[in-house]
């Protein structure tokens, strides 16, 4: 059997080129009223060599799209691509394409070094070479000494470095991985985001990563496809998520945010004035219109708060962080505004409940939401 | 603080009591074990070691000819010894049809099994209810009822030359095959039973884990799936090829006599063969076949899986 990985790669190369691709891919469960879309026309384009991360709510529909990629269901529309050449009817033992299961799988019965050769043998690669090529895993995981283990005497931390090391032996095109940190505590998993990117790195295989932990997908990813209910809401890198989210649901699930429902009111040359119940807000006027509804999305973080100017606002309570303070305030007309206020060493009182203030943004900062 | 030791001797005395007292919980159930079993079996161990009497039971005098008799006999006209290849006959045959029977019952259970452990969780007690059915009737009932579907007049030929598909009736009925018809179906729920518990089990990322891992469907049930059945397989096995290795009632109707199995062949010793010594012998052979078959599906599952 010719390992999947050394067949040739159909269609000519663009830049970036494209290692695995969903075209308008469909899954649908059950029929009639009881039918589900777990994902409803989904086209995503995911570039060799990047790390790219489908970030969602449970039930959004990541896993599926994962799933579909993998080959363990078939799309209902649609098509799957690897390198071009649509793979949508071909089962996973055909597909080189590996995964890092959340529950890690791996085999009760076999040892690490069994475990890690699974899929070699599979391929029917010699046994020296198999041999040769399980070691080299097991050094880049850092388990040397622990290949005649049984699974189940390992930590969860040395389960999912099995776990990646099995996935990543046969070379796969595209390494996908299914919320694999999600049972580890906070301080393996931190430990376990920074081996991810290294071994991504030293690698160089597409890896795509499922979470629903949204920091894990910012410090961790080259782009991400933020999804819900079934479909992609937005694709970008990281900053552009975070910094320009196409919409509310992306605004509030990435990090957290202040909204402010407005309406636009003049506009001048390329500013427009939002008109708020606090007061008014300038912003850039592009693919605004006069008395349009929108939604102000503002990070806590450029949020300013100051005393000669901005919208007159009453401080309602402080939260204390350590790196920073959440100091929560309500503008006059009653809307809710989070500001983040960085410690330092000088500001050890914090704005007493009731202090009338004004509150101003960051300038560039205010993100307007058409809905 | 105590003197010590006191603690200590106190908590000797109370763990001294629980174990007399878990002792007496078991008494009456170890009682009966020794006097329903082991009593019997003592019986029958001795009686192998004496002298047939001449119309039945035994006369008090120690000889292991009984055990001879098994493998060995004499030409009633010259005397001379040979081996008793009736006998042979009849152990070959118990213990090919008995390999047999529990080889078919797993081709035809695993399916079964697998197929109600991936049905979901509210449709399996009733799947598992059907399976037990057959246990509501009698088992010579339910041996007759074959009989009934496979002889010559019965159902299944009368079907067939109806259609037109045979000219004249298969004989099934008292051959070798009607023996392992019937054995298979009287025990297929207990290969179906310990197999289902062990799928159940089974964690089915796994398979999606080999067949994500290039293996074929074939090669996720070798490398995968069979290795980690592989306990309720053997319960299965054993609670399968156990009773058919002794099987009395199935051979005995679907054989028509002359298709013995070792069951039949006990009976005959203490019935028409009046030959007690015999049958207790055989059946003391029976029993270390059984013992001997065991030890090695324990070693063999042993060996191969240290750790579980």
């Amino acid at each position: 059997m010719v390992p999947p990985s050394l067949q040739p790669a159909a269609g000519p190369s663009e830049t970036p080129r494209i290692a695995v691709e969903a075209r308008n891919a469909s899954k649908a469960f059950g029929q009639g009223d009881a039918l589900t879309r777990a994902l409803d026309d989904v086209s995503v384009a995911i570039r060799k060599g990047e790390f790219f991360t489908l970030l969602g709510p449970s039930g959004c529909g990541k896993t599926t799209l994962l799933r579909l990629i993998a080959g363990f269901d078939t799309p209902t529309g649609g098509s799957i691509l690897l390198n071009g050449r649509d793979i949508t009817a071909d089962p996973p033992n055909r597909r080189p394409v590996n995964t890092v299961f959340q529950s890690y799988a791996l085999f009760p019965h076999l040892t690490v070094l069994q475990n890690i050769r699974f899929g070699l043998d599979m391929l029917g690669r010699k046994r020296a070479e198999a041999d040769a090529r399980a070691a080299e895993m097991l050094a880049l995981v850092r388990l040397e000494g622990f290949a005649s283990r049984r699974t189940a005497q390992l930590s969860g931390g040395q389960q999912q470095r099995v776990a990646l090391a099995r996935a990543l032996a046969p070379e796969p095109e595209v390494l996908l991985l299914d919320e694999p940190l999600s049972a580890l505590d906070l301080k393996l998993r931190k430990e376990m985001q920074r081996e991810l990117k290294r071994l991504q790195r030293e690698t160089g295989i597409t890896f795509v990563f499922v979470t629903h932990d949204q920091e894990e997908a910012l410090t961790m990813s080259d782009r991400i496809g933020v999804m819900q209910g079934g479909r992609i809401l937005q694709i970008g890198p990281p900053r552009e998520i975070y910094n320009q989210p196409a919409n509310r649901f992306v605004a509030d699930f990435i990090g957290e945010t202040n909204f402010l429902d407005g309406e636009v009111g003049a506009i001048a040359g390329d500013t427009a004035t939002i008109e708020l119940a606090a007061g008014s807000v300038t912003v850039r006027s592009a693919g605004l219109d006069r008395g349009q509804k929108v939604t102000l999305a503002i990070r806590p973080e450029q949020v300013r708060i100051g005393e000669a100017e901005g919208l007159p606002a009453v401080v309602t309570g402080n939260v204390y962080f350590g790196t920073d303070t959440h100091c929560h305030l309500e503008l006059s007309g009653g809307a809710g505004v989070v500001a983040r206020l960085q410690s330092a060493a000088d500001d050890a009182t914090p704005l007493g409940e009731g202090t009338a203030v004004r509150v101003s943004f960051t300038p560039g900062s205010v993100q307007v939401l058409a809905d | 603080m105590p003197p010590a030791g006191t603690p200590a001797t106190t908590e000797a005395t109370i763990e001294a009591g629980r174990i007399r007292r878990n002792w007496l919980l078991a008494a009456p159930a170890l009682a009966l074990l020794l006097i329903g079993a082991s009593g019997p079996l003592l019986i029958v161990l001795v009686y192998s070691f004496l002298e047939p009497g001449d119309y039945s039971g035994v006369i008090w005098k120690f000889t292991p000819r009984a055990w001879f008799e098994i493998f060995l006999k004499r030409d009633i006209f010259d005397g001379t010894l040979g081996v008793a290849d009736a006998h042979l006959t009849i152990f070959w045959r118990s213990v090919r049809l008995s390999l047999l029977t529990t080889l078919i019952t797993i081709l035809l259970g695993f399916p079964t099994a697998w197929f109600i452990a991936t049905r979901p969780r509210s449709q399996r007690a009733l799947w598992l209810f059907l399976i037990t059915i057959p246990f509501w009737t009698n088992l010579l009932i339910r041996t007759f009822a074959i009989m009934e579907v496979i002889r010559n007049q019965g159902v299944m030929n009368t079907v067939l030359l109806q259609a037109g598909l045979i000219a004249e009736p298969i004989q099934i009925l008292y051959t070798d095959t009607a023996v392992l018809i019937g054995m298979t179906y009287v025990y297929l729920p207990l290969m179906v039973l310990p197999l289902y518990a062990a799928i159940d089990r089974f964690d089915f990322r796994l398979a999606e884990a080999g067949y994500d891992l290039y293996a074929s469907r074939l090669q996720v049930l070798r490398r995968v799936i069979l290795p980690l059945v592989r306990p309720g397989l053997i319960a299965g096995s054993i609670l399968v090829f156990v009773p058919s290795l002794g099987a009395y009632v199935t051979p005995r109707v679907l054989g028509g006599g002359k298709n013995m199995m070792i069951g039949n062949f006990i009976e005959l010793q203490f019935g028409q063969g009046r030959n007690w010594p015999l049958g207790a012998a055989l059946s003391m052979l029976l029993l270390l076949i059984v013992m001997a078959a065991l030890l090695v599906y324990v070693r063999v599952s042993g060996r191969e899986n240290p750790h579980g």
